[in-house]
């Protein structure tokens, strides 16, 4: 199974988001915020060469002189979720025999960045929670809402709470 | 935030760096921001060219067609960007088997029904004999639980409908002959009236389906693919009389549309441009009208509504939550 950066993201964000997602029922398209997050994407890092695509599975924001991997972010919300996608990223690539020491965390917007390394321990967390999103995705029903207060900004909240 | 064109003049839609602009003969245009756009409706003479709907195509815009007298003729739907197989397959699996899909069917009707009373009620309250046909449909409603088939069910709805039109000369203050609802051609001003927002609501609906994952021509109270999206006509049933109706009501109660505006021959009927542009503005108007929804807890417009009809849809067919159609609680 491909698991991506964001199936990853999005298993710290929301399981049920996680499977929507996985199963094509997006609601991303028409959120205001998505489109901010779309336009700083374009926006920002111009002269690098954005969005690599590995092994058809993760797709990295960029990889500055393949030593530091960047991940752009709209904002520092659910920070811990976009840490762990850095990670899996890192480790992702490890996997492949590409040693990439560190990634980077940027926030253009709020001209912010925060550093992440993979610390002990890291990769077979990464593991356990890489077979805990497969079991998700392969449930039958969708999870339930999880009724918290980061729904009201989510591209989902009219789908989940109607 | 995003908008509907309604474009009546003739002359030529095309793509100009990255707006859409439409140019009369005489040469004067107007420029469509495309991002700030969701539909296009055509009521004049356009030429269109491939250019013009490539563009429309890859910003997702249906662009909604209508004839010289009004009646829709299609639309030139964008490639489906949003399609879930799995959404897809129950989509199909509740029409195939005969109970998930009558009460989906039923759903439909019963809200529907019941927002036609509530327009009955709406007018009785200020002042219209309406008793006897409130009683009726409140009868009639009383049998859709038990229904055994989709045939007795649209049965049922035609009772529902026909009892409806039946009061419409009571509703409506000018002096109309609306006897029976006649289509393909209308025969007077209501049926005139009746075609023309109906077909409206109908592409509004192909719009909002067109955001979601819904596949617009399995339907459950319609037949499947029957020539049209026949999704559309099943969503369409429900706002039909908040959108639809209220609107002829309050237009030709108003005096904002009378025998003027149309253009009678011995078996049609249409509305002429001025009248219709009248209409769409206030049609317009009425979708983008908001109300607190009380179950979301914020504002939404009535064009809103439809989607979440939607979503709700979805929900049932992803058996997440069981299906109930939207009804007016305002």
């Amino acid at each position: 199974m491909h698991i991506t950066g964001t199936m990853f993201y999005y298993y710290f964000v929301c399981h049920r988001k996680l499977w929507c997602f996985y199963n094509y029922i997006n609601y991303e398209n028409e959120s205001e915020k998505v489109i901010l997050g779309k336009l700083i994407d374009e926006s920002a890092y111009g002269r690098e060469h954005k969005h690599i695509m590995i092994d058809q599975t993760v797709n990295v924001d960029f990889i500055k002189d393949w030593q530091v991997l960047h991940e752009i972010k709209k904002s520092r919300s659910i920070e811990e979720a976009s840490i762990w996608q850095v990670k899996y990223y890192l480790y992702f690539l490890n996997q492949r025999g590409i040693k990439i020491e560190k990634g980077i965390l940027d926030y253009p917007k709020i001209k912010k960045r925060r550093e992440v390394v993979l610390q002990e321990g890291d990769s077979e967390k990464i593991e356990e929670i890489l077979i805990s999103i497969e079991k998700i995705l392969l449930q039958e029903k969708m999870p339930p809402p999880i009724e918290s207060k980061i729904c009201k900004s989510c591209a989902y909240y009219e789908y989940c709470y109607i | 935030m995003a908008e509907s064109f309604y474009l009546f003049s003739n002359g030529e839609l095309q793509r100009k760096d990255n707006v859409l602009r439409i140019t009369a003969s005489d040469g004067r245009y107007k420029d469509i921001k495309v991002e700030m756009t969701q539909d296009i409706y055509l009521f004049g003479e356009v030429d269109l060219n491939t250019k013009c709907l490539n563009y429309a195509g890859q910003l997702s815009i249906p662009i909604h067609i209508f004839n010289y007298y009004g009646s829709y003729t299609g639309s030139f739907y964008p490639k489906e960007k949003n399609v879930s197989g799995k959404l897809l397959i129950e989509q199909v699996n509740h029409y195939t088997d005969k109970y998930k899909r009558l009460e989906i069917a039923k759903a439909f009707i019963e809200a529907a029904s019941y927002n036609i009373l509530r327009n009955l009620r709406y007018y009785s309250e200020r002042g219209r004999d309406l008793q006897a046909c409130m009683t009726e449909i409140k009868g009639l409603r009383k049998v859709i639980p038990r229904t055994e088939d989709i045939n007795e069910l649209m049965g049922i709805e035609g009772c529902i409908r026909q009892a409806y039109y039946n009061s419409w000369k009571d509703i409506i203050n000018q002096e109309v002959d609306f006897e029976k609802r006649v289509k393909r051609p209308p025969d007077n001003m209501i049926n005139a009236l009746i075609s023309f927002v109906n077909s409206l609501i109908y592409a509004t609906c192909l719009t909002e389906i067109y955001k979601t994952q819904l596949h617009p021509t399995v339907s459950y109270l319609h037949s499947a693919g029957e020539r049209r999206f026949s999704l559309c006509l099943d969503i369409s049933e429900i706002f039909k009389p908040l959108i639809g109706d209220r609107l002829i009501f309050s237009m030709l109660n108003k005096n904002m549309l009378t025998e003027k505006d149309f253009e009678s021959q011995s078996n049609f009927c249409y509305l002429k441009d001025n009248g219709r542009k009248r209409l769409l503005q206030k049609y317009d108007e009425d979708l983008k009208r908001t109300i607190r929804h009380k179950v979301l807890n914020k504002n939404v417009s009535y064009r809103y509504l439809i989607r979440l009809e939607c979503y709700k849809l979805i929900k049932h067919l992803m058996s997440d939550k069981k299906y109930e159609g939207f009804t007016i609680w305002w």
